[in-house]
């Protein structure tokens, strides 16, 4: 378990802005009447999405929406690591994968690069422009290392690659997301040396099937 | 060496996204080909024909899908059907679901279609792991698309009704459990809860629910499309049918792609993952499904097939057939001793034995790492684990116990040489200070 504290600064109130207002309503509309409570999670990250972190006055706006007790978005929040309880760096949070897929490819080297350009990991950096914490696997180790800033992946990173990045967000740039080496999505590097078939993708495939394999006929239901 | 699959019985066409993941591209790839007549058949003849298929479920645990299905009850009563797909890929080393979903959504909003239907549900929720923030929005619009041309929704062409929606979680690995995947979903601390009542009984809201893994649903519509047979004829007996498998760590080109089941594991990473770093000879370990079973040693690796049946004898797992490789200059406590980070840090802290065991067993770990620990604590590490594995709600208990577990089975000796050395070195410091008093 990972022990989570509310932030000691608090800000004094929280209103969502009206398109995250509208967002929430949207998100509670995919639920049955009287499940409303199942948007927690998708509510609280509007509000990671608007200030950057959870602060406790929305917890409690969240609350009155879904019409639950404080105590169980309180529970929630507090839950799952993704929401960000204090305030993370301005400009970018980095989030770096540690797990051992990544950590076999060099996500040890990130770290200390990381500590060393913006400071001891879970704080903000100098002017609270950059932050940067060690998160568990998120899922692309086949282009590991990675991290992820602003929900976008980076991958197949090196120290190099990885500074570079850091740049350009400094720099007020939103570099495009996806593999450092050029890599499309998780093919192997050099390209690929499957799926080359051409009549996978010359629409041979949508031709309509005379007879369904195995179908019972008549056609019953 | 056994055939390797051919492009025309690959599955998922799309799966490094050279091409259009829209309505268009996919249907071209053969998406929505037929579905009508599939829908046409009873739900039972869906459940028989995957069945027949032998697919077995794609999320790790390798239950047979098509059984399961069968477990919901035959009719609708007030309380609807749920199907609920788990798309909360946290393993560590898996990133198979991500493909599907960001390059191939449509194949995996037909399967929704066609096992709501083979279950009498009328709803459907994706629960997508948060992270994913790209991929459900690309499933979002997929699911606008499907809906706008009336594949599904109310009154679609096909004739079953079906909502299909999308949620999300928040990082947390233990909402891949099924039971916690639930809790999640309703709006919860995502703690598994204690089965029975299983979920085809009392599900989400309390309803018949039905939990899969995306790649089960997703290669649902083909194995119809294509025939049972087709399916059937990959793989070993009850391992059969292709599979999307995938490489990390140190192997030259990392990457994932689908094969036919059983394949020979060192086949697998020449063909097409480049080999291992330095050649196969350079081989220490590897961890074939996701993190959460136990590692076989290089001289295993040799023969091993990745299938469910000859790693479990093996006393592994085919998990989610997510290999992570360990060359020769990988420090292999202080790889298992992160993935021990990562079982601590993930326990929901529901149960006892893992809450306090997860951590239990990570600081003995680090202090096998630098070889500090003592040698009696080797077999107090393996007397946690084993106290841990089997006492606990869900799986994590065990998916904690079984890296370390394996850790030893094979490679015991190297750490107590390593705490021996340390000892050394620390005695002849110890006495170098006796000296100089």
């Amino acid at each position: 378990m990972s022990a989570r504290r509310l932030a000691k600064v608090q800000p004094e109130s929280f209103a969502f802005s009206p398109e995250a207002e509208e967002k929430a309503r949207w998100w509670m509309a995919k639920f049955p009447p009287g499940r409303q409570q199942s948007a927690v999670i998708p509510l609280l990250w509007l509000v990671e999405k608007q200030e950057g972190w959870v602060p406790e006055p929305a917890l409690r706006r969240v609350a009155e929406m879904l019409s639950m007790p404080v105590i169980r978005v309180l529970e929630v929040a507090t839950f799952y690591t993704m929401f960000h309880l204090e305030p993370v760096g301005s400009v970018a949070h980095v989030q770096v994968c540690g797990t051992t897929p990544c950590m076999l490819r060099g996500a040890n080297d990130l770290k200390g690069m990381l500590a060393q350009r913006i400071g001891p990991k879970d704080q903000l950096g100098p002017g609270g422009r950059l932050s940067w914490e060690e998160v568990e696997c998120m899922g692309a180790c086949s282009n590991a290392p990675m991290v992820c800033i602003k929900d976008a992946y980076y991958e197949d990173l090196d120290v190099a690659s990885l500074s570079a990045l850091l740049d350009a967000f400094e720099n007020g740039t939103t570099p495009p997301a996806g593999s450092a080496l050029g890599r499309r999505g998780s093919a192997p590097e050099g390209g690929d040396a499957t799926l080359t078939d051409p009549t996978l993708f010359d629409g041979s495939r949508a031709k309509a099937i005379k007879t369904l394999p195995n179908a019972v006929e008549p056609a019953a239901g | 060496m056994s055939a390797l699959l051919e492009d025309k019985d690959r599955i998922f066409t799309n799966l490094h996204g050279a091409h259009d993941w829209r309505l268009e591209g996919a249907k071209a790839r053969g998406v929505w080909n037929g579905t009508t007549e599939m829908l046409r058949q009873t739900p039972e003849w869906v459940c028989d024909q995957i069945k027949a298929s032998g697919l077995r479920g794609r999320g790790g645990a390798g239950f047979a899908t098509g059984v399961k299905w069968t477990f919901m009850p035959k009719q609708e009563s007030e309380r609807p059907h749920y199907l609920v797909v788990n798309a909360d890929e946290s393993e560590p080393g898996t990133c198979k679901d991500r493909e599907i979903m960001r390059n191939d959504p449509h194949r995996l909003i037909e399967g929704c279609l066609l096992a709501s239907y083979a279950i009498r549900a009328h709803d459907c929720i994706i629960y997508i792991r948060g992270e994913y923030v790209l991929e459900r929005e690309r499933l979002e619009a997929a699911l606008a698309e499907a809906e706008a041309a009336k594949l599904i929704g109310k009154s679609n062409i096909h004739g079953w009704d079906c909502h299909i929606r999308v949620t999300h979680g928040a990082g947390a690995y233990i909402c891949g459990d099924e039971m916690a995947l639930l809790e999640s979903l309703e709006g919860k601390k995502g703690q598994p809860r204690l089965k029975p009542p299983f979920p085809a009984g009392a599900g989400v809201y309390g309803c018949p629910t039905t939990v899969n893994n995306v790649e089960s649903i997703a290669v649902t519509p083909e194995i119809l499309r294509r025939g049972a047979e087709w399916f059937a004829s990959f793989g070993r007996p009850k391992n059969s049918g292709v599979k999307l498998m995938s490489a990390c760590g140190h192997v030259n080109r990392p990457a994932v792609v689908e094969e036919a089941m059983s394949i020979p594991m060192r086949q697998l990473i020449e063909t097409h993952f480049g080999g291992v770093r330095g050649g196969w000879g350079n081989l220490k370990a590897i961890i074939p499904g996701g993190s959460s079973v136990r590692m076989l040693p290089a001289e295993q690796c040799d023969e091993a097939i990745m299938d469910f049946d000859d790693l479990a004898a093996r006393k592994s797992g085919l998990g989610t057939a997510a290999m992570i490789v360990m060359d020769k200059s990988t420090d292999i406590v202080a790889a298992v001793a992160r993935l021990s980070y990562f079982y601590k840090h993930e326990s929901c802290g529901q149960c006892t034995p893992c809450r306090e065991g997860t951590g239990w067993m990570w600081r003995i770990m680090e202090r096998m790492v630098t070889g500090e620990a003592e040698p009696k604590e080797i077999d107090l590490l393996l007397d946690v684990a084993s106290q841990v594995e089997g006492h606990t709600i869900c799986g994590l208990g065990d998916a904690a116990a079984w890296p370390i577990q394996g850790l030893f089975m094979h490679f015991r000796p190297e750490i107590e040489e390593r705490i021996a050395r340390y000892r050394s070195r620390k005695g002849a410091f110890a006495g170098a200070r006796l000296a100089a008093e």
